[in-house]
């Protein structure tokens, strides 16, 4: 199939970028989506263009490196990541609106590349359970009832991807937050540090420059591993339970 | 604490929430009380005169009133405050729009900011027109607030910027409730159904009863 | 071919001395680790801080020795390519975790899983490293539990375990089909906490591009900002590789698209031997490609095969849709040549017998490259429901991929590259050749083999990077107490840079009519052909004649835009295929070399009557250490000759 693409170019954080048009052509609908950006990537070089900057590493969907909104929804029309979007959603001679993620706290670092390191501190705030290695009692010391487990597991899903606050109108990371919070505060071995980790992690948030929460939904729908919204209705209650607790 | 709670977005949001409530507990107890004009002009006004007198002899003449007035001026000025700093917070976290929007969020949600302002000056006006009197279309008398309601509902622009206001504090009402519920901790996948539910009822009783006051006078039901 | 030949003086290697491991106590070999341990002398906790270690790599070894040293007080630097710690490709594994915890109190102990573990690898592996994994595996799922990974669980509460990859005990721990993911996580969370305490210093979207050896020993490495472009030096006491193995050499397999062995190949390049690199391994339940656009494999868990029967029609060339090829022109392959084990041989037998079908030109789907993986019978059998439950995840991913439904229609499949047991060759301590360099997880060659068994990658790399390593390197650090300070200004360090911005402009200054992408594909297709599922000597001397014809038109006709200021993917990945250009004829030099065939290492003219992999362990039972000389020159065999005092040695049979 024949394809328009728009594609925001941006050379570099400093130099204001826009949108460019490019035809292609010869797109397969089996072809994922970046499969797709990689033949336009072999034209561009062949002409002597710069290719299109976008992230992309495990192309499985669990990696969270890629990162495209495309056609203003965050990783496209299907709930997934980007690299496991097939050209069979969409038809030929569409014309595709392809930006990077918009926050301030993830500025554009070339074309469709963001700097996603916000989230690295908010994990480095206190997504942890502090257990130095070695120091571990025997796995079965103490039994998490299956559904706790579970619980953990759905939160702890989160490939840290960023669509959340893509697609945030608010570029709020609460979705990204909570759902580590709750993985890690459901846990028996979560709880000595649970206080504290949804003050710490809640407070980096707010100091990366994300928005705040409205409750729009948009970050539940765009989720690929899909984390619930509910997930930062727990981790309000898990902040609220902890100011109560804990004086600062 | 207090501090750390203030400057973290999820406390201004928790102030927001529980301020939203009280307003929305304040506007039943109000919708309930003007109901009572659909039942003449003198049980209505002796409503009036109630709230005047309410808690005595504990308190002193219109000393309830004013505490209900100043728990009320404190929240709308709360979450005024709240609304407007989340506000400009939210919008520098976002300084760039999309080329390619694509709005999926509910109505209800989208409005929320405008919703709020609309309200806000709404209640100036009400305030201006059925309390002080200053802005009173018709010879506002103090005491009489049967009338006083039927003289503004006679005016065209007194219907429309009621019915207006009263279609935005619907739709505020309806993602206020659950926002808040959630931002309370409250909500959970088995309780969504139920908390959507309460949301909308809320939403639809208190817009439908206010708007029926307006609607009553044009309709010489209430006169 | 043409008279271009340089093959025939790389393939005249010589033999060099034999390289031995000398870390590993004599003893028993359950006593060995505690030996080791005791005898390794300690750094005084005061004086860690005083010392730094550089980590390449935050995949499971890496991520796990990161944090680990750094608890323990030293100094850790560590890098990674990616945007975040957090996504290194250890996130992909699937399946699970193996651990000798005999929780099921199924007759699992530790020994019996260092004994699957040393058959599995084709009694090509050192025991007493193997022992040494198995004993530590019970102490990893202690750690995991510890930092919150969620494991599956049953309703007491208790973890729950599978049996996997042919093994008849269960003692693979997992976390739905997302295991490496959950582990990861809990080692990059590790290595978070001490990110923020500013114990670890960490550097994303930084690739290491040299190693830099002062006075014989390893003191730093040259790695390029990817945002910036910058080329700056690190330097330390001791330097880590924990950045994965080479299957990208083939173009397609599993690995993640930036996954590289850039790493590895610069420290072979400053002395570090280079194990087995033939040693790689390919799964036969993969995705197959839907035509020339595919840029990567996606696998299937092999948990597939246990209710799906694989097929070709009987005529070659048949093109009608599966529905319409009647029973009895379809071959079911496997259970036609293995009736007892059917569907279920192991891997390597699996992946050469779908190749072979697929040569005789039978494979069915795009290309005639694939085979049917069809669940008809198992839903007849056990009903749809059924089946949903136990693949739904499974035939969902597959839907995505594919657009076919696999409830009606056949899956295609077809093996892929995933793992590669070959590496740096490393001693008991994971020390490499290189005094204070040191490689741990799949970066290094201990302790598969010639074959990794399912499960086994996340054990190794968890116990090289939360247990083996932070312990042997203290002995290191503490018996090489550095008095001079290593600076940028040190000619080693002047001349790795130098080294490294020539490549870079090298590769800008070509401007020649062909992208990165298109040698790497080209130089995939041709290891995947000759040095893949099936090995021979004439097709591996093909290889080889080819190799530095291509590494030739690469420096002659590359293309790459932009400039290395900035950030320049076109560059990375250029950059990257250089390496590969090289390695790839070491691979092929050491498949030709081991005329045996182990493990996934399947020599055409060394198979049993009936057609399966026979070794030579008189001659072959050793591990091939190779010595780096020159670019397109001979190098050196280094033998580590393996005994097998444990584990007598036998024969696979799985007719």
């Amino acid at each position: 199939m024949k394809l328009t693409l728009r594609v925001w170019r941006q050379k570099n954080p400093d130099t204001p970028g826009a949108m460019a048009v490019y035809e292609l052509d010869g797109v397969s609908e089996d072809m994922s989506f970046l499969e797709m950006l990689d033949i336009l990537n072999e034209e561009l070089i062949v002409k002597g263009e710069e290719p299109v900057a976008f992230d992309h590493d495990c192309r499985e969907g669990i990696c969270g490196a890629c990162s495209l909104v495309i056609n203003g929804a965050a990783h496209g029309p299907e709930r997934t990541t980007t690299c496991q979007l097939h050209m069979r959603s969409f038809q030929d001679g569409d014309t595709i609106d392809i930006e990077p993620w918009r926050a301030s706290a993830f500025p554009v670092i070339k074309d469709l590349v963001v700097d996603r390191s916000a989230f690295d501190r908010v994990i480095q705030a206190g997504g942890y359970i502090t257990a130095p290695t070695g120091a571990a009692p025997e796995a079965h010391a103490t039994p998490v009832p299956k559904a706790d487990a579970e619980f953990a597991f759905e939160h702890a899903e989160c490939i840290g991807c960023g669509a959340c606050v893509a697609a945030c109108p608010n570029g709020a990371a609460m979705l990204f937050t909570s759902a580590k919070v709750n993985h890690l505060n459901v846990l028996p071995q979560g709880s000595p540090e649970r206080e504290t980790r949804v003050l710490d992690m809640v407070a980096q948030m707010d100091a990366e420059g994300f928005g705040g929460c409205t409750l729009a939904g948009e970050c539940a729908t765009a989720c690929p591993k899909g984390i619930p919204l509910f997930s930062i209705t727990a981790m309000n209650k898990e902040w609220l339970r902890a100011t109560r607790k804990v004086k600062r | 604490m207090a501090l750390t709670f203030w400057h973290s977005t999820l406390g201004k949001k928790i102030v927001m929430g529980t301020t939203g409530l009280i307003m929305i507990g304040y506007l039943c107890a109000h919708l309930l009380g003007n109901m009572k004009i659909f039942f003449g002009p003198g049980e209505f006004n002796a409503y009036g005169h109630w709230l005047r007198v309410m808690g005595a002899p504990v308190l002193h003449h219109e000393w309830g009133l004013w505490i209900a007035r100043l728990v009320l001026l404190a929240a709308v000025v709360l979450h005024a405050v709240s609304a407007y700093q989340l506000s400009r917070r939210d919008i520098k976290a976002r300084p760039q729009k999309y080329v390619h929007t694509k709005p999926r969020m509910s109505y209800a949600t989208r409005t929320m900011r405008w919703g709020g302002v609309i309200l806000g000056l709404f209640i100036v006006w009400h305030i201006l027109d059925l309390t002080t009197g200053t802005t009173h279309s018709g010879g506002f008398q103090e005491g009489h607030p049967y009338q006083n309601v039927v003289d503004t509902f006679s005016t065209w622009y007194g219907n429309a910027i009621y019915i207006v206001a009263m279609l935005a504090m619907g739709m505020h009402v309806r993602h206020g409730f659950w926002s808040a519920a959630q931002t309370l901790g409250a909500g959970n996948r088995t309780r969504d159904r139920g908390l959507k539910a309460i949301a909308n009822a809320l939403a639809i009783v208190l817009t439908a009863g206010f708007i029926s006051i307006p609607v009553g006078v044009m309709t010489g039901v209430v006169s | 071919m043409t008279s271009y030949s340089e093959y025939s003086e790389y393939t005249e290697y010589t033999v060099g001395e034999p390289v031995q491991d000398e870390r590993a106590p004599s003893g028993p070999v359950n006593e060995r680790w505690d030996t080791r341990r005791f005898q390794a002398k300690l750094v005084n906790p005061a004086n860690r801080r005083k010392h730094t270690i550089i980590v390449v790599g935050t995949g499971l070894a890496g991520g796990a020795a990161g944090a680990t040293l750094a608890e323990q007080g030293y100094h850790v630097v560590q890098f990674c390519y990616q945007d975040s710690p957090r996504r290194a490709h250890s996130i992909a594994a699937q399946g699970g975790i193996n651990a000798a915890k005999n929780y099921r109190n199924d007759g699992d102990s530790i020994h019996r899983l260092f004994y699957d573990t040393v058959k599995g690898g084709d009694f090509r592996a050192r025991e007493s490293n193997v022992h040494r994994l198995a004993q530590i595996s019970v102490e990893i799922i202690d750690q995991c539990v510890a930092q919150g990974v969620p494991f599956a669980r049953e309703y007491g509460g208790l973890l729950d375990t599978r049996s996997f990859g042919g093994v008849q005990v269960s003692r693979t721990f997992y976390a739905r089909g997302q295991t490496g993911q959950q582990l990861l996580l809990g080692a990059y969370q590790a290595l978070s906490r001490q990110i923020a305490t500013g114990n670890v210093e960490m550097h994303a979207r930084t690739e290491m591009l040299d190693l830099i050896v002062v006075d014989g020993r390893a003191r730093g490495i040259v790695a390029r900002d990817l945002v910036t472009g910058e080329v700056s030096t690190y330097f330390a006491d001791a330097v880590v590789l924990a950045s994965g193995g080479y299957g990208n050499v083939f173009y397609l397999s599993t690995n993640a698209m930036n996954s590289n062995a850039t790493a590895i190949w610069r420290a072979h390049r400053r002395g570090a031997y280079f194990a087995n690199p033939c040693f790689t391994q390919i799964h036969p339940t993969c995705i197959p490609r839907s035509g020339d656009h595919q840029s990567k494999l996606t696998l299937m868990s092999e948990s597939l095969r246990n209710d799906g029967r694989i097929w070709v029609p009987k005529a070659k060339g048949d093109t009608r849709p599966p529905a319409e090829i009647p029973e009895d022109e379809r071959d079911y392959y496997l259970e036609r040549i293995y009736p007892s084990f059917g569907n279920l041989v192991p891997r390597d037998i699996a992946s050469r017998a779908a190749k072979n079908v697929c040569d005789e030109g039978r494979g069915v789907g795009p290309g005639g490259q694939g085979v049917y993986l069809d669940f008809a019978d198992a839903i007849a059998r056990l009903g749809r429901k059924a089946v949903e439950e136990k693949y739904g995840n499974l035939f969902d991913m597959y839907e995505r991929i594919t657009a076919e439904n696999p409830y009606e229609v056949p899956m295609r499949i077809y093996p892929a590259i995933h793992y590669t047991m070959g590496g740096l060759w490393v001693d008991y301590d994971l020390q490499t050749t290189v005094p204070g360099l040191f490689a741990i997880g799949e970066a290094n060659f201990s302790d598969h083999g010639a074959n990794r068994l399912g499960a086994s990658a996340l054990m190794q790399g968890l116990a090289d990077g939360y247990f083996v390593l932070p312990s042997t390197i203290n002995d290191y650090l503490a018996r090489n107490p550095h008095k001079d300070e290593v600076d940028a200004s040190h000619p080693a360090a002047v001349e790795a840079v130098r080294e490294t911005e020539d490549r870079l402009a090298r590769l800008l200054a070509v401007d020649g009519d062909r992208t990165p992408d298109s040698f790497h594909r080209e130089l995939g297709e041709l290891v995947w052909e000759f040095c893949g599922m099936a090995r021979t000597d004439e097709g591996l001397r093909k290889a080889l004649d080819r190799i530095p014809q291509i590494r030739e038109e690469f420096w002659r006709r590359l293309k790459v835009p932009g400039t290395g200021e900035e950030f320049n993917q076109s560059l990375e990945k250029a950059n990257r295929i250089v390496d590969y250009l090289e390695l790839a004829e070491l691979m092929c030099l050491d498949a030709l070399h081991r005329t045996e065939s182990c493990g996934g290492h399947f020599r055409e003219e060394s198979q049993t009557p009936d057609g399966e992999a026979a070794r030579q362990d008189e001659e072959f039972s050793y591990a091939a250490a190779w010595e780096f000389t020159d670019t397109g020159a001979a190098p050196v065999l280094h033998k580590e000759q393996l005994t097998f005092s444990h584990v007598h040695p036998t024969q696979r049979s799985y007719a």
